[in-house]
């Protein structure tokens, strides 16, 4: 049964964006806005953290600059990350989770509020089975669900669980947005190089990744989970020349607290900007395009791996080969 | 170390001089950036009492040791000292440098104080079993302080906070549901040496961080006799183990087979103290078991 304590959401300090860095103005024409949303969903209270949703919208429409194009949430957000058989309870299926989202903007924004995207990571139920997802879904005007990721790699080890709650997902897909073509990778997707590999290959020019890193390792000035983070998406923006947007969960579940530090890379592998690991925040940043096209052409790893592409999956086929393949279903006969 | 490049024009060879790099100094395996862990604490108290459980107070028996203080210490800043009770409970064997040490923490965190002499609670119990050994005596007396700090929150509408380090979490070193038993616990995963660590940078007077532990359940008792080993030893050989090292290798790392059978042997034949009791499983939908909900939904 969920607990019926009340809980303050805090209010979301919005992070300053940074100043342009020398002579790389940006464009405001051109550039698309992104807000990266990090805050401690209430456990297992949908309604609370939809709460929490809408607080955001607030703040940045009450903020200087033009309400974002995109927003980023964090992995889980709608639930809380650790809920382990509780996920039937508080898994929604993409169109619900849709829905509630277009309501929330409605109920904070307006009616005529202006067309915005977003992200969101949520536990997913479809046809009883249940994933760990992102839903990426325009609001406003032209609203539509435009993708829905679910996690590959399901933490299972230490701390975490997941295999033994919700089911894997199979595909990574990259997917046309009003602001260009975007994929989706959950937490730990996108700690294998590969996952961004294919994103990247398959057209993606942004990268988001909601994810949910609880802390630990605290012999140094920030959580270690944080600095290996940090290194993951910068070495993997600047392979693949990519923007990566990074939304991190916060809050103390059962002793383990996450670790926000949502972030901007840029596709040099440039740190952009990055929030605390601990405050709720909302970090406002803009992606170029022109920056993409400047670092795929200065730093053109992404060609390089195209050219070599045919012979790194030869050997990876080699590999898999060598390795025991999932079962097969035989294929159902034929009815006559 | 020397290589050879191959013959120069005129028939000398090249010589590369290499510079042998290593880590300027070993890793160490306790170290901790004590404002950090500060950081982290408090948010954890503040998170999981006031926004999880919407609860302003908390409750830390004060034995004039280190762990108590440093718990004492952070509940004071996350939650602010008027919010923080400090109940002392001497038995009649309590040692007056404790109760001392006791006072100095109170008076340093600002916290209230309370003093609850539990002899008349634990003889009037124990006076019926004049054979129980020091051991029952002391189980006694740690479950009779649980009561007391139980009470006390449901008083003043708080909660008792841990103060159990991970050293005698990982020994068993604990009376089972007794100084084991508050529902948050912000010192469990740090080892004694890096609570010493943080006493330090929080400001705990020093005469409390640099005398021996003890329970000070038998009078004259420290923690490393009882042990049979120091903290600064058993804290590497334990962080070792739980980092998956096999008893040979940390053997063979330079620790003595002695203290390392040792604490193996300890960690072994506790297990059972870090869990729940055994319940019979008799169903698909066993609590824990198959039931599976976390401590904060």
């Amino acid at each position: 049964m969920k607990r019926r304590t009340q809980r303050v959401i805090k209010p979301l300090g919005i992070v300053p964006r940074p100043k342009p860095n020398g002579t790389r103005q940006p464009k405001p024409s051109i550039a698309t806005s992104l807000a990266l949303v990090q805050f401690a969903p209430t456990k297992g209270d949908i309604d609370a953290n939809l709460a929490a949703i809408g607080d955001a919208f607030v703040a940045l429409k009450r903020d200087r600059a033009p309400f974002p194009n995109v927003v980023v949430l964090p992995e889980a957000c709608l639930s809380g990350y650790f809920v382990e058989g509780a996920v039937r309870e508080v898994a929604l299926t993409s169109d619900d989770l849709f829905n509630r989202l277009r309501r929330t903007a409605a109920k904070t924004l307006g009616a005529s509020h202006p067309s915005f995207d977003i992200v969101a990571g949520f536990y997913e139920v479809d046809g009883g089975k249940l994933y760990n997802s992102a839903l990426y879904a325009t609001l406003g005007k032209d609203a539509a669900i435009r993708h829905v990721h679910r996690k590959l790699f399901l933490a299972t080890y230490g701390v975490f669980d997941e295999e033994r709650f919700v089911s894997r997902g199979r595909t990574i897909e990259a997917f046309d947005t009003p602001y260009g073509r975007a994929a989706i990778l959950i937490c730990e997707d996108a700690c294998h190089s590969l996952s961004t590999t294919i994103a990247a290959l398959r057209g993606a020019q942004i990268l988001y990744i909601p994810s949910a890193s609880p802390g630990r390792g605290l012999e140094d000035a920030e959580p270690a989970n944080v600095r290996l983070w940090r290194d993951i998406t910068r070495v993997a923006a600047a392979e693949h020349g990519i923007f990566i947007a990074y939304s991190g969960l916060l809050g103390f579940e059962g002793g383990k607290g996450f670790t926000g530090s949502s972030r901007l890379i840029g596709p040099f592998g440039d740190l952009r900007a990055e929030a605390p690991f601990d405050t709720p925040a909302i970090l406002r940043v803009d992606v170029d395009p022109v920056d993409l096209a400047a670092a795929r052409a200065a730093l053109p790893m992404l060609g390089d791996l195209e050219a070599n592409l045919a012979e790194l999956t030869a050997m990876l086929d080699d590999e898999a080969a060598l390795r025991p393949r999932p079962r097969q279903r035989p294929k159902p006969a034929r009815r006559r | 170390m020397k290589t050879e490049t191959g013959p120069r024009r005129n028939g000398a060879t090249r010589q590369t001089k290499f510079r042998i790099v290593r880590p300027t100094s070993a890793p160490d395996d306790l170290r901790i950036d004590p404002v950090l862990v500060e950081r982290w604490l408090v948010r954890f108290l503040r998170d999981e009492l006031v926004v999880a459980r919407n609860i302003e107070k908390a409750v830390v028996g004060i034995s004039g040791g280190v762990d108590s203080a440093v718990v004492a210490f952070l509940c004071a800043r996350a939650l602010g000292p008027e919010n923080v009770l400090g109940v002392r409970m001497p038995y009649a064997t309590s040692s007056p440098t404790s109760a001392k040490h006791g006072r100095l923490v109170i008076e340093k965190t600002g916290i209230h104080d309370l003093l609850v002499d539990i002899t008349a609670a634990v003889d009037g119990y124990l006076a019926r079993e004049p054979d129980a050994d020091a051991q029952r005596r002391g189980n006694v007396m740690a479950r009779v302080r649980m009561i007391v700090l139980f009470d006390q929150s449901a008083k003043i509408g708080g909660l008792p906070i841990g103060t159990g380090n991970k050293s005698e979490r990982m020994f068993g070193y604990f009376t089972w549901h007794g100084d084991d038993s508050p529902p948050i616990n912000p010192i469990g995963d740090l080892f004694k040496t890096q609570v010493w660590a943080l006493a330090r940078h929080l400001g705990v007077p020093r005469a409390i961080v640099e005398k021996p532990a003890t329970a000070d359940l038998i009078r004259g008792q420290t923690d490393e006799d009882d042990l049979g080993v120091t903290y600064a030893q058993a804290d590497r050989i334990l962080s070792r183990l739980l980092s998956g090292h096999d008893v040979a290798d940390i053997i063979a790392s330079g620790f003595s087979e002695k203290d390392v059978t040792l604490v193996k042997r300890r960690v072994d034949a506790t297990h059972w103290k870090r869990h729940l009791a055994t319940t019979a499983m008799l169903s698909n939908t066993a609590i824990n078991e198959f039931y599976l909900r976390p401590v904060d939904y």
